[in-house]
């Protein structure tokens, strides 16, 4: 059994703590929380062992791994602790506010040697997962051209604040939803190395952007477009989807659907020539407790898996989150210029 | 329970395996008389039973239900609370504290924060019941025999072992509603042991069961030995595993297990849900149906 701790159990926070505690492999130790409601809940309905600071946890129950779900501003000080402390880190997304001690954490974690993973869980849906292996392996011939975007119901009128509105604590559109498309494009094409625009908009928020438009550019020098609102009340849940266009074919992929068209009939064996569709339901893979999607549960398994050493962590490291981050930096510079 | 339930998710634009036909739904069902027409076409179809989320469109469906009573003489409705984007949307924008401030009805929550009373369980637990009558409050004058607890609920309820929430919320829809309770769950082997655990006997379960072994955590192999060694009556949901397997495969193996009371399905044409309802009365029930 791995001991594993939480630190922030806000909506994210609580979600990991449900996949941990039906995790076979895992045993929670503690909670932290700021919100004397929350961790009351947790203590009397959950007994689950529950603390205001997260050292006086370490000291008392030395967990192995812990999973950081704090507000953003906090992720940089708490992860730095836990990595000098030889814990183990999943930490949620976006990975840090500054790039400058992102670069710091992936450093630590690399000289510890400690298992680093960022909550980026479209990675592990299937349809997303199918995308990278049919791009990776070169099916859509010489990539030209994507189209990131994502669409949700967050801020649909003028409301109140929370740390989610403020720039400064890591709120927003772009941290909090653009964050997901920018790391799907660095995981399926190349990583955003050049912003050449970008126009950050509010529509409700006082002191955020509701949506975020850029032009972007890879290190493999493919031009795209980001074109993310959470203010869009025409749809139910947030839908995240990229359209990738090649020499030999194009990808269409959301969280539920892949659909690809191919020119011609050099495409993988379970594939024909034009246009190909399949489903989340056989491309998934089953999950031993599902919790609002296979995803959550199978990102939390793998990094349970990598802290076990049965498989490598090599999905959604810091290093890899960190990439985001500079991207992420770049569409707010290029704004503020 | 009867053998058929009909679904709502079509109406609302909830498609688990396509985003695209979630926005054609959303189109189709613009209007609450379509709706309403097809609930009707499967009436039509012998279906007298609607189970549907707490989703505020509902409320329109019911006072048509209501202002129709002779129309709608012994149909029933098994509400499924809450429905859950409404409350996540509100705790990604406003946090926890803020979506409760919002949703819990009255000052109940406003005052206990600001008096800074610490909270006691009962405390809890009266919020939870604000929360059920607030949800229940659409159905006044409905005939609703079975009321069910969402799977995100639920399963987060079984992930954090908070069993003795589940029980309260059995024990409040028997003893303020008259009602069975019912809970929809995508781990069925998870939450049977969990409120066996807390003496809740025979429960109504409602979970995904199809022969792809779509949404069914843990395995096909438990499922299907829960469903023969555990008392339970389920509710087959998800039974065409999204459209992956054809309506009488799907059927086939559903009627071939133990302990399935009834099969949910939902459909926006006359003749998908012709189909469906031919297909399952063809079917012989399985004796341990009988006792049901």
């Amino acid at each position: 059994m791995i001991k594993v701790a939480l630190i922030g159990a806000g909506k994210m926070g609580i979600s990991h703590l449900a996949i941990l505690g039906a995790h076979s492999d895992v045993k929670v130790v503690g909670v932290t929380d700021t919100s004397k409601l929350v961790t009351d809940v947790l203590s009397k309905y959950g007994s689950f062992n529950c603390y205001s600071d997260y050292k006086k946890m370490l000291e008392a129950e030395k967990p192995e791994a812990v999973f950081v779900a704090a507000p953003t501003k906090y992720h940089t000080e708490i992860v730095s602790e836990l990595l000098k402390r030889n814990i183990h880190v999943f930490v949620e997304k976006p990975f840090s506010l500054n790039t400058h001690e992102g670069k710091t954490l992936v450093q630590l974690a690399k000289e510890k040697k400690l298992i680093n993973q960022v909550g980026y869980h479209n990675k592990f849906l299937g349809t997303f997962e199918e995308a990278k292996q049919l791009i990776s392996e070169g099916f859509l011939g010489k990539i030209q051209h994507f189209t990131g975007e994502a669409y949700g119901p967050v801020v649909v009128k003028p409301k109140q604040d929370t740390w989610r509105s403020k720039p400064t604590e890591g709120g927003g559109c772009l941290m909090d939803y653009a964050s997901h498309v920018i790391d799907l494009i660095n995981y399926l094409i190349a990583p955003v190395e050049n912003v050449h625009g970008s126009i950050l908009k509010s529509f409700y928020s006082d002191t955020v952007e509701d949506a975020v438009y850029a032009l972007l550019e890879t290190s493999s020098k493919i031009s795209g477009v980001l074109s993310v609102n959470w203010s869009d009340e025409t749809y139910r849940k947030m839908s995240t989807s990229l359209t990738i266009i090649g020499t030999n074919g194009k990808i269409i992929v959301d969280a539920t659907e892949l659909k690809v068209f191919f020119k011609d009939n050099q495409c993988p064996t379970n594939y024909t020539k034009g246009w190909n569709i399949r489903h989340i339901n056989e491309l998934t893979q089953p999950v031993d407790f599902y919790l609002r999607g296979e995803e959550y549960s199978l990102q939390v398994d793998y990094f349970i898996k990598a802290v076990q050493g049965k498989v490598p962590n090599i999905i959604n490291t810091f290093e890899s989150a960190l990439l985001t981050d500079m991207a992420i930096e770049q569409i707010k510079n290029f704004k503020n210029n | 329970m009867e053998r058929i339930l009909f679904g709502d998710n079509q109406f609302f634009g909830v498609n688990h395996i396509s985003d695209e036909k979630s926005r054609a739904q959303a189109i189709k069902f613009k209007e609450d008389a379509a709706i309403l027409k097809v609930l009707d076409q499967s009436r039509d179809c012998g279906i007298n039973t609607f189970m549907c989320t707490t989703h505020d469109r509902i409320a329109n469906i019911c006072n048509a239900i209501r202002s129709n009573p002779e129309k709608y003489k012994g149909y029933k409705i098994y509400p499924c609370m809450p429905y859950a984007h409404k409350y996540a949307n509100a705790v990604t924008e406003l946090g926890i504290m803020g979506a409760m401030k919002q949703y819990v009805p009255g000052n109940f929550f406003g005052s206990l924060l600001k008096g800074g009373v610490a909270f006691v369980s009962k405390d809890y637990i009266s919020m939870m019941e604000l929360m059920i009558d607030a949800e229940m409050k659409m159905f006044k004058g409905i005939d609703t025999p079975v009321i069910f607890l969402q799977n995100v609920i639920t399963d987060l309820l079984i992930g954090l072992g908070m069993k003795d929430i589940l029980k309260a919320f059995n024990d409040y829809i028997i003893k303020k509603y008259n009602a069975e309770p019912g809970f929809i769950t995508m781990n069925l082997p998870k939450l049977v042991d969990m409120l066996e655990s807390v003496g809740i006997e025979n429960p109504i379960i409602c979970t995904s069961i199809n022969k792809d072994g779509f949404r069914m955590s843990g395995g096909k192999a438990l499922y299907e030995q829960t469903l023969q060694t555990k008392k339970v009556r389920v509710i087959a949901m998800q039974v065409l595993a999204g459209g992956a397997i054809s309506p009488k495969e799907a059927v086939d193996y559903v009627n071939s297990l133990p302990n399935i009371a009834s099969i949910l399905f939902g459909a926006s044409s006359k003749n998908n849900i012709k189909e469906m309802v031919t297909l399952i009365n063809t079917h012989e029930l399985q004796p341990q149906f009988n006792s049901l």
